[in-house]
């Protein structure tokens, strides 16, 4: 017993340094969203380079990434070749076309190409602020029945994709 | 004299304009003004703005940031409170959207009870370890000095005392 107690303190110092390295490695603005497994948010918004008005049900019905992005964030010209490529694989994608301008957007869709079924205007920002957007570019998983699984905060890339999106929306489907 | 005065004056300016440098920067990183229809509305909203946590500049609060998203927030807080919603209401709403993250005086319940009721715990445990050490070194035979034989032959030899 004494023994043991000598030990204690080491293993106090193993534990706290454990808790510490694994802090470390956390990355501290990624924050946990709060809509996790609750209901994508309704809206009613105009469609970019259409006359037309969308509301959520229109966009739920099958797996599907929802996509934050605006021509005045840099992130999203990083990632918008490989969104290009997930289109041509078939990953159905909407675009979220936060706080930007119409005509700039249509531009930059043109120019650099649409990966998006289609891109919903959100001039004013509602919709992100019903989403929790803090920063685009912001990726969410939408399930079946439009259920918000996953968000991935940042540029989405090969590696995020195989790492951590691909799984979800593997498992989402399979989910019957 | 005149040399005198001259060189009284650029001391003068120059400590001036030291005590601008030292003028904190962040009071004019707010620029919109808001009108609020009663003093207590606006009292509120001081609040509110201090207590809620930017969640793109993580350490700064929605009154001192500049970010875009902390101009959004403060528009929505203003125009909540102008529809007569409670601090209670508007706190569920931000946090239904940006988590427990965004309020800088967690909630009394849930999993942020943890972070309240921590200091606590530790000060319990710490009050048992001290007690059961006290309780220990008291129970121990011998004097309360905790010395060994050897030792206290050693003290009595250095301090040149008699053996008791």
């Amino acid at each position: 017993m004494a023994r043991f107690k000598l030990f204690l303190p080491l293993g106090l110092f193993v534990a706290l340094a454990l808790l510490l390295a694994r802090g470390l490695q956390l990355d501290p603005k990624a924050l946990p969203s709060a809509l996790i497994d609750q209901p994508l948010p309704e809206f009613s918004l105009p469609v970019l380079g259409a006359e037309q008005i969308l509301s959520r049900s229109e966009v739920v019905g099958e797996v599907a990434l929802f996509n934050v992005w605006a021509t005045w964030c840099i992130s999203c010209r990083v990632e918008h070749p490989y969104l290009g490529h997930l289109a041509t694989q078939g990953v159905p994608i909407y675009g979220i076309n936060y706080k930007d301008d119409d005509a700039a957007a249509l531009q930059w869709l043109q120019q650099l190409g649409d990966p998006y079924r289609l891109s919903i205007v959100d001039a004013e920002g509602s919709l992100g602020l019903d989403l929790g957007v803090y920063g685009a570019p912001e990726t969410y998983v939408v399930d079946r029945s439009g259920v918000i699984r996953y968000r991935h905060v940042g540029v989405v890339d090969e590696r995020v994709w195989s790492e951590i999106l691909e799984p979800i929306v593997t498992r989402l489907r399979g989910d019957g | 004299m005149w040399g005198q005065a001259i060189l009284r004056q650029a001391y003068l300016t120059q400590a001036l304009l030291l005590c601008l440098l030292l003028l904190p920067g962040s009071g004019w990183a707010v620029i919109e003004t808001y009108e609020f229809s009663s003093d207590e509305l606006r009292e509120r909203y001081r609040v509110l703005t201090n207590e809620l946590r930017c969640p793109k500049c993580q350490n700064q609060n929605i009154a001192d940031s500049n970010a875009p998203i902390a101009k959004d927030l403060r528009q929505q807080l203003h125009r909540q409170l102008h529809a007569g919603r409670s601090d209670a209401e508007i706190t569920e709403y931000m946090v239904a959207r940006y988590g427990d993250f965004v309020l800088y005086r967690p909630r009394w319940e849930g999993p942020t009870l943890w972070l309240w009721m921590a200091p606590l715990i530790f000060l319990v445990l710490a009050v048992l370890v001290f007690l059961g050490s006290v309780r220990r070194a008291r129970a121990r035979p011998g004097s309360d000095s905790g010395m060994s034989e050897t030792e206290r032959q050693r003290v009595a030899a250095l301090t040149g005392e008699e053996q008791p």
